[in-house]
């Protein structure tokens, strides 16, 4: 266990230059960004003198050495710099619209994880049946179908032909107020509230855009766990368990699943990061007020504030991920505490 | 207590039906110990999985009857089987590590068992599997509950194995080449450990084997199987000393033990005279206080702690130990694939550890130093036939091309005995013999002067295992190539070398000519492993009248 403990402590203390790394990375490219956002800035009928004096007054004319050290001295203070195009600061358009992404990618990642899993698992125990076959299309078609059209497809489905499915513009009907900002997280805010009305509405607004992400990630999770299983139950251990005559249920999940979940975890974290990416397109289908949504809206105007506040959340969650997986193989490996140096 | 009848198996394979065991009769008394030896393919594993029924998929039991005790293990339905696997008949393996989940306690691996068999219960289940890791003799029980299997070496990892199967006092007991992997001495204090506790206990037990002298010190009974059949069946004794098949003939004549020629391994009409080597009294290869030490962990690893030792022009040299020994470190610094830390190696009197490993493959004396390597099978490019593995060096070192290749190919191709019709063929369409023959083509293709043989023959049957050895033989005579042959098989470096190294720790703890250190060991290592090989009966010299 110590060593475990060890381990576990090591792979935090190296996430720091990794964020460090982040920093500097995140401040260059934004500043290597084509477009002078001191001429966006100043307004269309500026003239010289006033774009060199929002240059100056965005502290753009200084050495880029000097700038780093601004933007890092305002980063401690929390200060993420104002986006130019919404005029607030970038740190409360974050805090506004991050949760709506996360809340949508963590709800297509749970849907997919309750079907993918178990799917994955039956196609393994049974090669060759039915279920291994409806496994096998599931997984072609949501590699090969793009999130944009399983989107509009869905849309025109449900909402268009049958109805059943609210109009899918944001989070939230107009009908209900939104609820209060702590976490940002509809479902939870609604819940906590009490309201079950809010909740149940946010919840039909969630489901097309989520089910839409999740048949995105499906795919990976499905083909992973399915394949993991196979080694898992072909294994010499597995034997073993047979020959001292185990339960199936014991064989299948005290051994073979708890061996298989390693691939399957790295595997998620992929698909983690996959599916933000894949938001940006899902969010401008459904006109979710989220974080992609928020860069390439910013990233057109050279709002370099903005973008650079996105990068640097991304690249940090993104870090965070990848601690958290691997914290999690720490915990269901016991051979990682070994070997780590 | 165990009949099994005109048992046949056959696997549903991509190109049609493959029969594995074809119609096997025998059965097993109470009390009694059986061996089923035979080669790899023989279907001795599967008649054991067939009978346990946990046969992989595709597989199925075509015909004939099993009978346990008055139960029909053929017909019985799936859960009667499972109450009788792990308590009335269990199973140890080979490779142990990979037999015991890797991300379990080990102690709750047994409890498993117990608990499957309500053997135990939540409460007493730990002090009972402490228990049965107190019965295969394991050192602080209570620690090694709670330890997972890559924290426990092969023998211990053996142990927990045998544990698990023993937990319900079951009345059969299978072992499946349950030493196969493990060090010669590991091999000895399990196989004790398992026939003490089937007499302790009184079980039945089928013991599965390749190794026919290993089988004759512990079984009853030996049955013998090729081909999915039983060539041959009775007591050691009368199957060593009077053979009656064929098969089995080949079989014994092959099985390395005392008083035996690396001649007398093969079948009698391929004992031609052995041609003689000659060693000379110059050295070839000096290596004077070789160290090697890696940067562990937790501190300094002493791999190799100063070891010197000669090799003459011509000589063979045995270098033999356990794993962890530091026979392969060595090796590898030898032939220059690791740096040593101190130390020198003299080639021909010149140098050769100056030269830094990653600079060697271009010095002109990487052609005079090649190896054998220990896998035939993975040591091999499995994208690569066998005339592109042996024109490799040719190419690369020799500078050979165009038709003087082909012809030198094929030229060593006659040397090592492959058909010529073989050389197209790729590594998975070759027999574990070919492959050896074609690696040992690869190495000799540049006559090196001096040859690594590391562990060759591991791998291979053993009557593959003559054959490559005495075509080893036959190539030291006709090439005048100097061995280092290491091994961790003392009977087996005995027929082929001159001379012993036995290695212990990182260090030499004995060496010697061969025969003297065979015949009268002085260190106590070097005693322990002589009488930690399986003994079989020795060839009864019959008197011509």
């Amino acid at each position: 266990m110590p060593s475990r403990l060890k381990a576990s402590l090591m792979r935090i203390a190296q996430a720091i230059p990794v964020v460090v790394g982040v920093v500097i990375i995140s401040f260059l490219l934004t500043r290597a960004l084509p477009g002078d956002p001191a001429v966006y800035f100043a307004g269309a009928s500026a003239d010289e003198a006033s774009i060199a004096e929002v240059r100056e007054s965005l502290g753009l004319d200084k050495p880029l050495i000097q700038q780093f050290f601004l933007y890092t001295g305002d980063l401690l203070q929390g200060n993420l710099g104002n986006s130019l195009s919404s005029g607030q600061p970038v740190l409360t358009d974050l805090a506004k619209r991050l949760p709506a992404s996360l809340e949508l990618t963590l709800t297509a990642l749970i849907l997919s994880c309750a079907i993918a899993i178990p799917l994955g698992v039956l196609a393994a125990t049974r090669p060759g049946s039915m279920i291994d076959h409806i496994c096998r299309v599931l997984v072609t078609a949501g590699v090969s179908l793009p999130t944009f059209f399983t989107g509009i497809v869905l849309i025109y489905v449900f909402y268009y032909l049958l109805g059943w499915a609210p109009s899918p513009l944001g989070r939230l009907d107009f009908i209900y107020i939104s609820p209060d900002q702590v976490t940002g997280f509809y479902l939870i805010e609604a819940a906590l509230a009490g309201d079950f009305e809010p909740w149940l509405g946010a919840v039909k607004q969630l489901i097309l855009p989520a089910t839409t992400l999740a048949l995105f990630t499906l795919a990976p999770l499905a083909r992973m766990t399915r394949a993991a299983m196979l080694t898992a139950l072909g294994s010499d251990f597995i034997r073993t368990a047979r020959a001292a005559g185990l339960s199936d249920g014991k064989i299948l999940y005290g051994y073979a699943f708890r061996n298989a979940i390693l691939p399957v975890i790295t595997t998620l974290g992929m698909v983690f990061s996959f599916s933000l990416g894949a938001n940006v397109l899902v969010e401008k289908v459904f006109a979710w007020p989220g974080i992609g949504s928020y860069a390439v809206e910013a990233l057109v105007v050279s709002d370099y504030a903005a973008v650079q506040g996105f990068v640097l959340a991304m690249a940090l969650l993104f870090v965070a991920l990848n601690l958290v997986i691997d914290l999690a193989y720490t915990l269901i490996d016991p051979r990682i505490g070994f070997d780590a140096r | 207590m165990l009949t099994i009848k005109d048992l046949a198996v056959s696997f549903q394979a991509r190109r049609g039906q493959v029969d594995a065991v074809k119609g096997i009769t025998f059965d097993l008394g109470k009390g009694e110990t059986l061996g089923i030896v035979g080669e790899s393919g023989s279907g001795k594993s599967v008649t054991s999985y067939a009978l346990m029924r946990i046969l992989d998929a595709g597989g199925k039991i075509k015909a004939g009857d099993v009978t346990y005790s008055g139960v029909d293990l053929r017909n019985a339905t799936e859960s009667e089987m499972k109450d009788i696997r792990g308590s009335e008949i269990s199973m140890i393996f080979q490779n142990p590590r990979a037999a015991l989940n890797p991300i379990r306690k080990v102690g709750h691996q047994i409890e498993d068992v117990l608990r499957r068999h309500a053997k135990a219960t939540n409460q007493n289940a730990r002090q009972k599997a402490i228990e049965a890791l107190k019965a295969v003799k394991i050192r602080d029980p209570e620690q090694r509950y709670e330890a997972y299997p890559f924290e426990l070496s092969g023998g211990m990892c053996q142990r927990i194995v045998i544990a698990i199967a023993l937990a319900c006092d079951p009345r059969l007991l299978i072992a499946d080449e349950p030493t196969t992997g493990l060090d010669i001495t590991t091999q000895k204090s399990v196989m004790d450990l398992v026939s003490d506790l089937i007499r302790d206990r009184g079980m039945s037990a089928i013991l599965i084997t390749h190794d026919l002298g290993l089988a004759a010190q512990y079984c009853d009974r030996i049955i013998v199987m090729k081909d999915g059949k039983i060539v041959e069946a009775g007591d050691p004794l009368s199957l060593f000393h009077n053979p009656q098949h064929p098969y089995t003939r080949k079989l014994v004549d092959a099985t390395p033990r005392e008083g035996e020629t690396i001649r007398s391994l093969l079948p009698e009409d391929m004992r031609v005279p052995l041609l003689p080597h000659k060693i000379e009294d110059e050295p070839l290869l000096q290596v004077i206080n070789l160290t090697k030490t890696y940067q562990g962990k937790t501190g300094p690893v002493h791999a190799v702690k100063g070891i010197s030792f000669d090799v003459k022009k011509g000589q063979s040299v045995g270098l033999v130990g356990e794993s962890g020994c530091g026979k392969s470190t060595t090796s590898e610094m030898l032939v220059r694939l690791l740096d040593p830390t101190k130390g020198e190696i003299l080639f021909n009197g010149e140098s050769i550890s100056d030269i830094p490993a990653q600079k060697f493959g271009k010095s002109a004396l990487r052609r005079d130093i090649q190896m054998v390597f220990q896998d035939a099978t993975d040591s091999l490019n499995p994208r690569h036939t066998a005339r592109q593995t042996i024109a490799d060096p040719l190419q690369r070192l020799g500078g050979l091309s165009g038709v003087a290749l082909g012809a030198r190919i094929e030229e060593l191709a006659t040397l090592v005995g492959l058909p010529h019709s073989l050389l197209d063929r790729f590594p998975h369409q070759l027999s574990g013999g070919q492959k050896a023959r074609v690696g040992i083509a690869r190495a000799v293709a540049l006559e090196p002067k001096f040859l690594i043989l590391d562990e060759p023959t591991a791998a291979l049957d053993v009557s593959i295992q003559a054959i490559v050895l005495n075509l080893l033989a036959d190539l030291r005579a006709k090439l005048g190539i100097s061995y280092l042959f290491v091994s961790h098989d003392l009977h087996v470096v005995r027929l082929l070398c001159d001379h012993v190294i036995v290695m212990r720790g990182g260090q030499i703890v004995e060496q010697g000519p061969a025969d003297d250190v065979m015949t009268n060991p002085k260190d106590p290592y070097t005693k322990e492993l002589l009488s930690a090989a399986p003994k079989p009966p020795l060839r009864r010299v019959v008197t011509q009248p």
